[in-house]
């Protein structure tokens, strides 16, 4: 029987989880989307307006799952983090309310006139409500990042006399490092679940043989910004948000890597299982001193394994801070290589008529969005045991008065909401794709 | 530096109750002024382009609350966490119901979600109402600044109170009453035919609920919660805020008898800032009454964040307040004048 805490870590966990799998493609889609407006704008082709407003149905869907599924976050800071939010909302409240103030009056402001407003704003005006919930999105990303890299490396703050922390320096807030960084490699993930969606979409019309010129615009589109991001995704931003982990975090670098040993020369890990019991990596296959490298730019410097840190500073759940960056990593590689050698026959003029290529782009669907949810899980659950790093574990953040037996009253109702809302989403999505950018000539019943 | 963020968060939720009160209201009344399937497109088509911009408020304001008093924010989250809950999952449903009503037509698919949007719009009008009649009445707060309400208790006021008792559910229905009658009146401003008549009709008919339960509310108020009458006696310039809302429910009894659909709407809007403000008048400097005992009140003092915290905010929220405005009022014109069904 899981204690309270355990309880409220799921319920975040958990909604959290089924609320980001709507904004990475609102994100990235609200790019390509403008890309697709600029492309109408600017070729005067009437194919690329169609193109947008299919896009825009499955964005107005998603839209519509990400804002419903989105206030439960906000509200759960007070619910079932009380502590938490006592003690931090002075700091962290800035950024939550800016996102309110800034960029959700604008998003739902020019929302509704960017999915209906078409025939009354001209081609123009179009395009800057298309501009206003771009900026609008990726505005609200960069605050809600900006909440969490607090979390992860708090700064421009001092503690109060009874405990409370304050905030010291606005900027030193809005610009923390860790945000920048993460903001980046955040952002470039939600493109790539964009890019791969749309081009897989596009291969599935190429494969079945409709809608075939919307098909290959996809694929266009889909390759060409999923190859910027993909490799963007692992170079500088991976890069750079991994150097801060290890810089800031290294225990939860050790963890993600299964480093259980402080050596000199650290392999980086590309399969193996971690065994808590011998505090070691079953059926390694190694790199060898690479992680020295990648973390310090020299092949034979020391990197510190768990047995540096004391074990109540170890994240609680090392398997899976391990299996969620491995699972990051490994598809983060994987989409490099399907992006170039896509971009590469694209190139040649011969991606259209390859199958086989076609078939991997429709069936790595799915992929982006395990690569994303692993990449949170990486970061939230190896900033454990802390809720703010290095300063208030998470047993202190929780609610003191809301009993486990209610929190799992209120989990159990947000899996049976979620379910449903999930099927809906797929059903809905599902009738849009059927009907393609193009909708057949009428479709008159037979008569019986 | 808290007073100033005291009377901010407070106009920030009286924003959120005019602006998501009609489209609340809209759908409280929806099966009572809309009888076929196209009437119905029709009201929920009123507020289609407006109703995720006005339940930004409730964001905006709650975020706001979050770090201008991050004390109350925490305990009254937490405290009032099952009708919380709640209140997040009728959102959740009533914010489908609104966006994918019309994406398939089927009369099966549409009956579904209207029965969804119109429940849920009416639960979350009396959700609303308790959940304001707790905190004027208070809540059993501890030592540390916590509490926890289970959904009921005996039904009494005293130091056991549930979220339900009978002075909360007293003014859940008045905030029924309040937000229906306010919703008719968006509906008769924003449609013709049949529907405007029936919002009309409506309109006049719950306003006597309201003229009733307002003066038993306020009655009622004085005793449960000392405190409103003894600031209102000690600073009768307060008073401004209770005859703000006596005007507000006058002037529109006189404009839904003369058929004025405009005025009446803003005469309502008028009236729920002078309700709302009379409340929050009444209660400073309290945040959170404590029926355990003044000492354990949260209040703008012992609930507030750090100054420098404040005062940046106040920077920024009026250069992001001053946006918002601009975009409000540019959607609204965009969207201006009566409804019609399209063929």
């Amino acid at each position: 029987m899981p204690d309270a805490l355990t309880v409220h870590r799921l319920h975040f966990a958990f909604t959290v989880t089924f609320h980001y799998l709507f904004p990475q493609l609102t994100m990235g889609l609200a790019l390509l989307i403008l890309i697709l407006k600029t492309l109408a704008l600017r070729t005067g082709e009437e194919h690329y307006n169609r193109a947008a407003r299919f896009w825009m149905r499955i964005f107005g869907i998603n839209f519509a799952l990400g804002v419903v599924t989105g206030i439960p976050m906000e509200f759960q800071f007070g619910t079932n983090w009380a502590q938490f939010s006592k003690a931090a909302g002075g700091v962290i409240g800035q950024t939550l309310a800016m996102e309110g103030v800034f960029s959700f009056f604008l998003e739902s402001s020019f929302l509704g006139l960017f999915l209906f407003g078409e025939k009354r704003l001209g081609p123009r005006g179009h395009w800057f409500t298309a501009l206003m919930v771009f900026i609008g999105s990726w505005l609200s990303g960069y605050l809600i990042v900006a909440t969490d890299a607090w979390m992860q490396r708090p700064v421009a703050y001092a503690l109060g006399p009874k405990g409370e922390i304050e905030l010291t320096s606005f900027w030193g807030l809005l610009l923390n490092r860790w945000a920048l960084w993460q903001y980046a490699h955040n952002m470039s993930g939600a493109v790539i679940t964009a890019a791969f969606v749309m081009a897989s979409l596009g291969a599935f019309y190429l494969l079945v043989g409709r809608q075939q010129s919307y098909g290959q615009t996809f694929v266009r589109v889909g390759v060409i910004a999923g190859v910027f991001a993909t490799v963007f995704q692992l170079f500088p931003s991976g890069d750079g948000q991994g150097r801060l982990v290890a810089h800031n975090q290294p225990v939860t670098m050790a963890a993600m890597e299964g480093l259980f040993h402080t050596q000199k020369g650290a392999p980086i890990a590309v399969i193996g299982q971690p065994d808590l019991e011998k505090q070691r990596l079953d059926n390694p296959l190694l790199v060898p001193r690479t992680l020295s490298f990648l973390t310090y730019r020299r092949w034979m410097s020391e990197v510190k394994g768990l047995d540096a840190f004391p074990q109540s500073d170890w994240p609680d759940n090392i398997p899976l801070v391990y299996y969620s960056y491995h699972v990051m990593v490994g598809l983060g590689t994987l989409f490099i290589a399907i992006m170039v050698i896509s971009a590469w026959k694209l190139w040649k003029g011969t991606l259209y008529a390859s199958r086989g290529m076609l078939w991997v782009l429709m069936l790595s669907l799915p992929f982006p969005y395990i690569a994303n949810t692993a990449g949170w899980m990486t970061a939230e659950v190896g900033r454990q045991p802390w809720v703010i790093y290095g300063l208030m574990r998470t047993q202190m953040g929780v609610s003191p008065q809301v009993s486990s037996g209610n929190a799992w009253f209120t989990l159990l109702g947000f899996m049976g909401m979620y379910t449903v809302l999930g099927i809906l989403f797929l059903f809905l999505v599902y009738r849009v794709i059927e009907e393609g950018p193009e909708p057949p000539p009428l479709f008159v019943p037979p008569k019986v | 530096m808290e007073t100033v963020w005291f009377w901010l968060v407070a106009i920030m939720i009286a924003g959120y109750v005019v602006l998501d009160g009609f489209d609340l209201g809209a759908g409280a009344v929806h099966f009572l002024v809309a009888k076929t399937d196209a009437e119905r497109q029709l009201v929920v088509r009123s507020i289609g382009p407006v109703w995720d911009g006005n339940e930004v408020w409730l964001l905006a304001a709650g975020g706001a609350l979050y770090f201008a008093f991050p004390a109350l924010y925490a305990s009254g989250f937490s405290g009032f966490y099952l009708p919380l809950m709640m209140v997040l999952w009728l959102l959740i449903l009533r914010g489908i119901a609104i966006e994918f009503r019309e994406k398939v037509a089927s009369p099966v698919w549409v009956t579904f979600w209207d029965v969804v949007f119109a429940t849920a719009s009416l639960l979350l009008a009396v959700f609303y109402g308790a959940a304001l009649g707790n905190v004027v009445r208070g809540v059993p707060l501890d030592g540390n600044g916590y509490f926890f309400e289970a959904l009921w208790t005996n039904f009494r006021l005293g130091t056991d109170t549930g979220i339900l008792d009978w002075y909360t559910i007293l003014v859940g229905v008045a905030a029924l009453a309040t937000l229906s009658l306010h919703g008719a009146l968006w509906l008769a401003l924003k449609t013709e035919g049949p529907v405007h008549d029936r919002s009309h009709r409506t309109a006049r008919a719950v306003w006597w609920i309201v003229l009733v339960m307002t003066f038993l509310l306020t009655v009622v108020t004085f005793r449960v919660q000392p405190q409103v009458l003894k600031n209102l006696l000690e600073h009768p310039a307060g008073f401004v805020f209770p005859l703000l809302a006596l005007a507000g429910l006058a002037t529109m009894g006189w404009f839904i008898r003369h058929q004025d659909d405009l005025k009446g709407f803003l005469a309502s809007c008028l009236y729920l800032v002078g309700m709302l403000t009379s409340v929050v008048f009444g209660l400073y400097p309290l945040v959170l009454p404590a029926s355990t005992g003044p000492a354990y009140s949260l209040t703008i003092y012992n609930a507030k964040a750090a100054d420098y915290g404040l005062r940046i905010g106040l920077v920024w929220w009026f250069i992001g307040m001053a946006l918002a405005s601009t975009y409000f009022i540019y959607v609204y014109r965009n969207f201006a004048g009566k409804v019609k069904v399209e063929g």
